[in-house]
């Protein structure tokens, strides 16, 4: 089975009265080491399908299968508990603690896994060390610059070793070259350690680095692509 | 749920962002808890004392005293009158059952000399049951016998101030000394009594028979009149019925008519301290109240910036959501810091209040004293404040949606 496996999923909000669907009929399989974009534009439902791929949110239909587990039908404490041991979170804000320096930042996923404190300390200095910030490891996310934040967050994803990172719009407020910088970790990070990417975006520059595109419209999938053209 | 210590340091990271804030907040259970302490040692101290004073006294006391005479319908103080007999006091003593012992009592101020030195002090004529009832023994000598009470003799019995006064070194027992150019003959010396809770210095006076006291030295207005008859009770529910039985005997004995004023006015010593005692329990609950109202706005307080916190934290609540924390974490954190705030707060008002009762002694002379458990409880009661008012606030945070609160600006 797929690591990610979908089937006829659907989202309803209720906005008052009145439902509103913002996704259907979804059905989507990604397999362990894919490289790949959720695309559409705003409003379409990515960040939707972005919240329940992560177990942040419960589709209202369909299947959800997450590395053989159902986890659709997962109430809120299951869901935290998913989200701490398989999936890691890099955001376009970086979304890090401010008030503590970067190595317990990146600690933070191991405090809820129940991980002692020395061990914790070991494997987020390696998780930095990964993204080149070993150096860092004790200056506030306030004394980084925002490429400097954005890979302490991914050594924040990447210290409990997830079987999938997801990113919203990762490169979102960083200059082009600091984007890149960052699109190459993730390349190098899928290419070494065989975690799997899923990357929202909207900017086609950023889908085109990957090898898939999804492109959502309207709450539904309305495409699927292979890209097999540029490489980083 | 993570592990205590690890949430104990988050919480104390928190509060630390921001000091002046978390300090402001701690302050009314500071004060709370401070008054507890304050509270509880002065209220110790002065039930001490006022233990002390009942103790020095001698327990179960009635005093009676002579009433206030009228003069052509002037009220005249009480003791103005003289018909309160030492016959009276052997009346109470011979048929007042509930009554255990009784002595009567004249008393002035004198020079007393002896040798090249002399001394100024209370000279108590007064029965040798007194000492009986204050539970006073003699050091050296005797006390002076039923025989020489009835002969008025000269003989007198010293407390220890007086004797270092004016024999210093030497022996007093069997010297001579005059009190008021009298001659009297040293029998007795008392042991250190001390002072009483008031200052007055028990041991700086000198005891001589009631009749020698008032036909030798000082002289009564009227024959055998005495200042005061101190009646002692057989035990502390009997105090009611001796009054009762004082109070019909000298009635009867005065032959005073029921439209009559009574010529005397019975006290219960116990009463005295009661009514001490009561004026105490108003001031600790007037303290308690300033506590508890302290203690609650200090809650109230605590509720207030911690719901404060948990909006201005909203995303990082998300963040640690995301990454997996659960409900039970979150809750845990957020009442933890409170309880840390309200705990820090009753450390600080445990430390003021111990200063506080330590000058409040200092400056009263009240013996305050400070006890583990009441700090013990202070502090467990202050964490108990800390998680009734912090639960709502982290039950709150702990129920926000993770999406939501990631998006929280």
């Amino acid at each position: 089975m797929a690591l990610i496996q979908m089937e006829n999923l659907g989202k309803v909000y209720q906005a008052g009265t009145v439902d509103v669907p913002a996704l259907e009929e979804i059905d989507l399989s990604i397999e362990s080491g894919e490289f790949l974009a959720i695309m559409g534009p705003s409003g379409s439902g990515k960040s939707t399908l972005m919240n329940i791929l992560g177990c942040l949110d419960a589709p209202t239909s369909g299947k959800y299968f997450l590395d053989g587990e159902d986890v659709s039908e997962l109430g809120r404490e299951q869901r935290a508990d998913v989200r701490n041991r398989k999936i890691g979170f890099v955001f376009q804000g970086f979304n890090l603690l401010p008030r503590i320096n970067a190595v317990h930042n990146v600690e933070l996923p191991l405090i809820y896994g129940h991980v002692n404190a020395s061990q914790r300390h070991e494997q987020a200095r390696d998780a930095l060390k990964l993204v080149g910030l070993a150096d860092r490891a004790d200056y506030l996310p306030t004394q980084l610059s925002g490429g400097q934040q954005q890979r302490v967050a991914i050594a924040r994803a990447l210290v409990n070793s997830p079987e999938i990172i997801l990113a919203d719009e990762p490169t979102g407020n960083l200059d082009s070259r600091t984007s890149k910088e960052i699109m190459m970790i993730f390349r190098n990070l899928n290419r070494e350690r065989k975690i799997t990417f899923v990357l929202v975006t909207h900017d086609h520059e950023t889908g085109d680095l990957m090898d898939r595109k999804i492109l959502i419209r309207d709450g539904k999938v309305e495409g699927d692509e292979r890209n097999c053209g540029e490489e980083l | 749920m993570t592990n205590p210590f690890d949430a104990i340091k988050t919480a104390f990271g928190s509060l630390k962002v921001n000091v002046l804030r978390s300090l402001l907040t701690m302050l009314g259970i500071v004060i709370g808890v401070g008054a507890v302490i304050v509270m509880v040692a002065v209220g110790a101290g002065a039930r001490e004392m006022i233990g002390e004073q009942i103790r020095s006294m001698g327990s179960n006391m009635i005093l009676v005293v002579p009433g206030a005479s009228q003069q052509s319908g002037a009220r005249m103080m009480a003791g103005s009158v003289h018909t309160l007999k030492s016959s009276d006091a052997e009346a109470i003593s011979k048929e007042c059952l509930a009554v255990k012992y009784t002595a009567a009592d004249w008393s002035d101020v004198a020079q007393v000399v002896y040798g090249n030195r002399n001394w100024r002090t209370r000279v108590w004529g007064t029965w040798q049951t007194t000492f009986l009832m204050r539970d006073w023994p003699l050091r050296c000598g005797r006390m002076f016998g039923p025989e020489e009470e009835k002969r008025a003799a000269k003989v007198a019995i010293l407390g220890q101030t007086v004797v270092e006064n004016l024999f210093g070194d030497a022996y007093p027992l069997g010297k001579v000394l005059r009190i008021r150019n009298v001659p009297f003959t040293v029998i007795g010396v008392l042991e250190r009594k001390g002072q009483t809770p008031r200052g007055d210095d028990q041991d700086d006076s000198v005891y001589v028979p009631l009749r020698t006291s008032q036909c030798r030295l000082f002289g009564t207005p009227f024959l055998d009149e005495i200042q005061a008859a101190i009646v002692q009770a057989k035990d502390e529910a009997s105090i009611p019925e001796a009054e009762k039985q004082i109070d019909e005997l000298l009635t009867r004995r005065h032959k005073i008519g029921r439209k009559q004023e009574k010529d005397f006015s019975v006290k219960n010593l116990a009463e005295i301290h009661e009514t001490a005692q009561k004026s105490l329990n108003i001031m600790t609950t007037l303290l308690g109240s300033i506590a508890a109202i302290s203690l609650l706005v200090g809650g109230i307080g605590i509720m207030n910036i911690m719901l404060v916190s948990v909006t201005e934290r909203t995303r990082e609540i998300g963040i640690r959501m995301a990454v997996g924390a659960r409900y039970a974490d979150i809750l845990s954190q957020f009442l933890i810091e409170g309880v840390a705030l309200a705990v820090s707060g009753g450390l600080i008002g445990v430390i003021l209040g111990i200063v506080g009762a330590f000058i409040f002694a200092r400056a009263s002379g009240w013996p305050a004293a400070v006890d583990p458990a009441t700090v013990l409880v202070a502090i467990l009661f202050s964490g108990a404040v800390g998680v009734f008012f912090g639960f709502y606030p982290a039950l709150k945070a702990s129920r926000l949606h993770p999406i939501e609160a990631l998006r929280h600006e």
